[in-house]
């Protein structure tokens, strides 16, 4: 039997037609992209780049504290001495810009899913689609509505990592507890207050768990990025599998494995951070500045008998 | 010990605060169907495949002023019927109305507008908001109502004050001990300033001090505030101490609502009755609901000769003596009415004894067993102007605790033994006849055939 459903060639039709009626739509994005890209990567790549690992190393001071400033300066240093520097803010830029837009998606489409049951519903298989498919085949469609360059490799590389970011916030906001949630209902709040008040700060490490799954994401597609010409680590990767070349392959491999590692410590305290930054923060808004210190020690005076608990 | 004494519902006034009128809630896939089954006269059972019936059929009122308890086993529905006071569920048949505002079946925007004047609520697990200063979470029905910040910090300082919590505003709720924490929520509650306050088993996870150190701050708070409160629990001796009446809930249906004292000493069924048999009656129990016709008592108008005669009839060798309108005067024995009588002296008043052991109609149990040991007559009830209304003998005191009836009928137990043999006391009479008062003024007592057993040896 011969029979074959020609799935294949609807795609192709499909494309071809959204090329046919899109094409001007689909070259604003590719305008709105690639500015994108630049400013990004004029910021990382015009300072020297003892300016930008002094930056990160900052962030990660405050992120996590000296050691992973250490690291980052160490690992970085490793980029620069193995001269994959230039290539690394490319990939760093694609990353970034991919990844934002991602998670600027992801997260309205998460909140959307946490709060219709249909939503969900509908999210789900074409999440499992999304990040199943192998990550070549939105190389294809993509090359032939944004041609070749960087564009098509940030939008393969959102289409990516979009899910993590989505089923995250979903689970996040899923999971903050009924009670509380009910217990904005019962006051008068509005479901966007709720949402606002309640549901995101309490969902806050999930989703950022998921911002930092995406940005992950983001960086195993910095590889097959470099297949259409995006640059970067991808494209010495590329060009080093093409000729055979062990050497130059592992130092731009071990260049994606080290901003890997720098940008999975910098996310992955954030959702942790935020937190403690309520924390400090609400005492501050708490009364005006003059009467705070006093208050504190009143506060600690009356401790022992407002305590009967 | 401290004095449970509460007058029962005295804030309660006669405005009524919320209405529920035929309650239906059905969880499934076709509710509405259900509904019309149950009314048809199906049983939950029987629909249990097609959908949980949790609320059926709820009617009653709440007045304003009053704690009102919904008390039933786990799976009853009572937090299903206290969610639907607030429309956090929409009933699938029938309506909720608070101060006449309806709460069922209207827009969202109007349900909130509601939410935030008239009702308000305190929930099992605290449901504090964690990133949240204490102050933060007492202000934010405040802030949802949209008062300005420095107006809603101050009313929320007052309020976090008021239920002990002064120098903790700037904790994070996950830095206090769960009775702290649920303070808090009463004081989100109470910051709201509405009238009505929906609390679902608010109580349920503190240890038991606490609770009990709870119980009574609630208790306090609504004398003071003069709040409406629904109330749920599980636990029976809190809707007795809280509940100014109890709704009880079974599978669903709302078996009975009454009293406290109605609940445990005429339950309306089986299940009721099997309900409360566990709960601390002295601690339920009022002296009102247990008290009788007090028997032995003797005018003080009357003469000393009347006086001694009744007592003789009565067998008795005290009895309460009672002025105008029976305001009790004090008490009179045997012993001293017939030297009296020998003696030929007309004024009954001169040997009244002025210590009868007294206690009001609101004051429980648990306040009646000293002064119950200490006297030889049964324990007077007298309310706030002294009138004698009844009296409670040990018998029936130890009866209304173990919750057997105390009605023999055809036992005619005396009070209190006579220390004086009847054939003395009649001779005496007979002697002193014609001597002093001769009008044999009507014995005041109202014994009622067979009313209640008496206390007889054992006294
Ligand atoms: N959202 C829901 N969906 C389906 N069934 C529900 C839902 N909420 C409650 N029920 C069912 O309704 C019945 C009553 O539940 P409800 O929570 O009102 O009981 P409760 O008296 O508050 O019990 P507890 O003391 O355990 O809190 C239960 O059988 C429960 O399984
Ligand atoms: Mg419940």
């Amino acid at each position: 039997m011969d029979f074959r459903l020609p799935v294949g060639q609807w795609v192709e039709g499909f494309v071809e037609i959204l090329t046919d009626t899109l094409q001007p739509v689909f070259d604003v994005l590719r305008a709105i992209f690639l500015g994108l890209y630049d400013v990004v990567n004029l910021v990382l790549v015009s300072p020297p780049f003892w300016i930008i690992i002094l930056a990160f190393a900052v962030l990660g001071f405050f992120a996590k504290g000296w050691k992973l400033a250490v690291g980052i300066v160490v690992g970085f240093g490793l980029i620069v001495a193995v001269d994959q520097w230039d290539n690394a803010m490319d990939s760093l830029s694609l990353v970034l810009v991919a990844s934002v837009i991602a998670v600027l998606v992801s997260v309205p489409l998460g909140i959307l899913g946490a709060s219709s049951g249909t939503a969900s519903r509908i999210l789900r298989p074409i999440l499992d689609f999304l990040q199943t498919m192998p990550a070549f085949v939105y190389l294809i469609p993509a090359l032939i509505l944004f041609r070749v360059g960087v564009v098509p490799g940030i939008v393969a590389t959102i289409l990516f990592a979009l899910a993590p970011g989505v089923r995250l916030t979903e689970l996040g906001i899923r999971g903050v507890d009924k009670e509380v949630v009910e217990a904005g209902h019962a006051f008068g709040s509005s479901p966007f207050r709720i949402l606002r008040q309640i549901q995101l700060p309490l969902a806050m490490p999930s989703i950022m768990a998921g911002v930092n799954q995406v940005i992950m994401l983001s960086l195993s597609m910095v590889v097959i990025a470099g297949m259409v010409g995006a640059g970067g680590l991808g494209g010495d990767v590329v060009a080093s599998l093409n000729r055979i070349d062990i050497g130059l392959g592992f130092e731009a491999g071990l260049s994606v494995v080290i901003l890997a590692i720098v940008l999975d410590r910098l996310t992955a305290s954030l959702g942790t951070r935020t937190k403690r930054i309520s924390k400090t923060d609400v005492p501050a808004i708490a009364a005006d500045a003059a009467s705070v210190s006093q208050k504190d020690e009143q506060a600690t005076a009356r401790a022992p008998q407002g305590a009967p608990a | 010990m401290p004095l449970l004494l509460r007058a029962l519902g005295e804030n309660v006034t006669n405005t009524v605060a919320v209405e529920v009128n035929n309650v239906y809630k059905v969880f499934g896939k076709r509710p509405r169907d259900v509904v019309k089954r149950l009314k048809a006269g199906a049983t939950r059972n029987e629909l249990s495949s097609q959908g949980t019936a949790a609320v059926i059929d709820a009617s009653f009122e709440v007045r304003k002023g009053e704690i009102f308890v919904v008390m039933g086993l786990s799976g009853s529905g009572k937090s299903t019927l206290i969610r639907m006071l607030n429309g956090l569920l929409e009933p699938t048949s029938g309506s909720v109305a608070v101060y006449g505002s309806p709460v069922s079946g209207i827009p969202a925007k109007q349900l909130r507008e509601v939410r935030r004047s008239k009702i308000s609520m305190v929930f099992q697990h605290f449901a504090l908001l964690p990133h949240r200063t204490v102050l933060d979470n007492a202000a934010y029905a405040l802030e949802v109502q949209g008062v300005p910040v420095a107006e809603r910090r101050e009313r929320a300082q007052k309020v976090v004050s008021r239920v002990g919590l002064a120098g903790w505003e700037n904790k994070l709720p996950g830095e206090l001990s769960g009775g702290m924490q649920q303070r808090v929520g009463l004081a989100r509650a109470l910051a709201a300033d509405t009238d009505v306050l929906l609390m679902d088993e608010a109580f349920s996870a503190l240890d038991p001090l606490i609770r009990r150190e709870m119980q009574e701050q609630l208790v306090d708070l609504q004398h003071e505030l003069g709040k409406t409160i629904i109330f749920i629990t599980h636990d029976l001796n809190e809707a007795m101490f809280l509940g100014d009446r109890i709704a009880v809930m079974r599978d669903g249906r709302v078996v009975q609502v009454g009293t406290p004292d109605e609940i445990l000493t005429d339950p309306a069924n089986d299940y009721v009755a099997q309900f409360v048999q566990d709960v601390d009656r002295a601690r339920v129990l009022t002296a009102a609901s247990v008290m009788e016709p007090a028997r032995s008592v003797v005018s003080g108008s009357a003469g000393p000769r009347a006086a001694l005669r009744s007592m003789r009839d009565l067998q008795t060798s005290a009895a309460f003596v009672v002025g105008n309108g029976r305001k009790l005067l004090g008490v009179v024995h045997d012993r001293d009415l017939l030297k009296h009588v020998k003696a030929g002296n007309p004024d009954l008043m001169a040997i009244v004894r002025n210590d009868p052991a007294t206690v009001g109609p609101d004051q429980y149990l648990v306040d009646l067993f000293e002064p119950a040991a200490e006297s030889q007559l049964p324990v007077a009830v007298v309310d706030d102007k002294g009138r004698l209304l009844g009296a409670i003998p040990r018998v029936t005191l130890l009866a209304a605790l173990a919750n057997v009836p105390t009605t023999t009928g055809e036992n005619q137990v005396i009070e209190t033994p006579a220390t004086v043999a009847v054939e003395i006391i009649t001779q005496t009479l007979r002697e002193t006849a014609g001597l002093t008062d001769e009008t044999e003024a009507p014995k005041v007592t109202t014994a009622d055939e067979g009313s209640a057993a008496r206390e007889g040896s054992l006294a």
